[in-house]
């Protein structure tokens, strides 16, 4: 039992890449889950957010109706961010980012892979809240799948945009908050894109356009993120 | 299916490596064949953890080259050389089962290899209890469960016995001593003698 290897010399085996890219996936998605307390948290921080708003705007029903879907999706933006500083953080600090760099799989798809698992972790569950807190705040009812379908999008956006502020912050001292400094730019088209098509179904307007954007930046940030991610991890660990 | 990563030898020629603008150490060479093993010795600070992490592909040499025996050296990196640092790489909160199924999985060991490493380092009481219920001895024992779960040539090992018992730095002497008999190579940075037959390369400033 002992070094099957030793006898038979069978050095170098190996599974399918797919294999270690969907073992990496469910290891990314179970640690994001437990990450600073998960998606409760995220959760949590954004209904508060949104319970904020009425205090803060005050209680007519009609004002509030009327910015309900954007302030939704700030927020939705505001707590994406929450989750992100340890997305590399934690592997880079305990040695992990080494291991995961050194392998037949390219480290740009393990990156990509990190903020898969942070979409499914964290951005799903910010989807399915974002509708609820928009028709709490008194959003007609017929936006409630457009919202929920652009904070899918938009969160995809946001995790893969957000992986770059983290790898790029990692070794610094308080890279959380310069990863929310980074990103926080990068996060205003998808804002705009969003939020306009929000506006432009509420006010009866043709809204695919800015749908459209916030769909192509999200491709975007998935197909040239990771290629960021992994230069800045490498220049990280060199 | 491409050919098997194959390392049959090792060399690192006239290797000078720089971190922050300080030079560490220059013109280091070393020839490491199959079966082979080096301990990497020398005062801390002296730039042992940069070598190892310099063959490994991850810290760039200022001079100097690391060769494979004639093996693409990314392939060679990738497929063929296991890297333990002085860190596990374990995460807290996460079971020993699923670390150990994943780095297995990773490292592309199916399950039954890795449950063979985990019989050979008597893991099997452990797999259920979260990692931070693990002594450091115990993690590094998992840790080093993935080089035994998907064999590949050269280890690459970074104060690999520092946390073990004596009864443990013994049987992994024996591990050690198996995977060179099987042809493989093994650079390890140590302060302790390493258990078993060893050049020895100290590094000094």
């Amino acid at each position: 039992m002992l070094h099957r290897e030793a006898t038979e010399g069978a050095f170098g085996r190996r599974g399918p890449p797919l294999s270690r890219l969907s073992a990496l996936v469910a290891r990314e998605t179970a640690l994001a889950w437990g990450r600073g307390g998960g998606p409760l948290v995220s959760v949590g921080f954004y209904a508060g957010v949104a319970t904020l708003m009425p205090l803060a705007i005050g209680p007519e029903a009609q004002r509030l109706a009327a910015v309900a879907a954007g302030v939704a999706w700030v927020a939705l933006a505001l707590a994406s961010l929450l989750s992100l500083d340890r997305l590399f953080e934690r592997d880079y600090e305990d040695g992990a980012l080494d291991l995961l760099a050194l392998s037949p799989v390219p480290l740009e798809l393990t990156c990509a892979a990190k903020c898969l698992g942070q979409w499914l972790a964290a951005g799903a569950p910010l989807a399915l809240a974002a509708p609820v807190a928009a028709l709490a705040l008194g959003a007609r009812v017929e936006l409630a799948p457009l919202i929920f379908a652009c904070a899918l999008a938009g969160g995809l956006a946001f995790a893969f945009v957000g992986g770059i502020g983290a790898a790029l912050s990692l070794g610094a001292r308080r890279g959380g908050l310069l990863t929310a400094v980074i990103v926080l730019p990068l996060f205003v088209p998808p804002v705009i894109f969003g939020g306009g098509a929000l506006d432009a179904l509420a006010a009866g307007l043709p809204w695919r356009a800015g749908f459209a954007l916030l769909g192509a930046y999200a491709a975007a940030a998935v197909a040239l993120g990771p290629l960021a991610m992994a230069a800045a991890c490498r220049n990280a660990l060199s | 299916m491409r050919e098997l990563a194959v390392i049959g030898q090792l060399g690192l020629s006239e290797i000078a490596i720089s971190r922050g603008g300080r030079r560490l150490f220059g013109g280091v060479s070393l020839t490491l064949q199959a079966g082979e093993a080096c301990a990497l010795t020398g005062p801390n600070g002296v730039g042992k953890t940069s070598l190892l992490r310099a063959v490994a592909g991850l810290v760039a040499l200022e001079a100097g080259e690391i060769g494979f025996g004639g093996t693409d050296p990314a392939q060679a990196r990738a497929e063929g050389l296991h890297f333990q640092g002085y860190q596990d790489g374990l995460k807290p909160a996460r079971t020993a089962r699923e670390e150990l199924a994943f780095w297995s999985r990773w490292s592309g060991a199916d399950a039954a290899w890795a449950q063979a490493a985990a019989e050979t380092l008597a893991l099997e009481p452990l797999l259920d209890l979260e990692i931070r219920r693990l002594s450091a001895g115990q993690r590094r024992r998992l840790a080093l469960a993935r080089l035994l779960a998907a064999p590949r040539p050269l280890w690459v090992l970074d104060e690999p016995l520092s946390p073990l018992d004596a009864a443990w730095r013994a049987r992994f002497g024996e591990i050690m001593r198996r995977h060179l008999d099987g042809g493989g190579l093994i650079l390890a940075a140590v302060h302790d003698p390493l258990p078993v037959a060893s050049r020895t390369l100290e590094l000094a400033s």
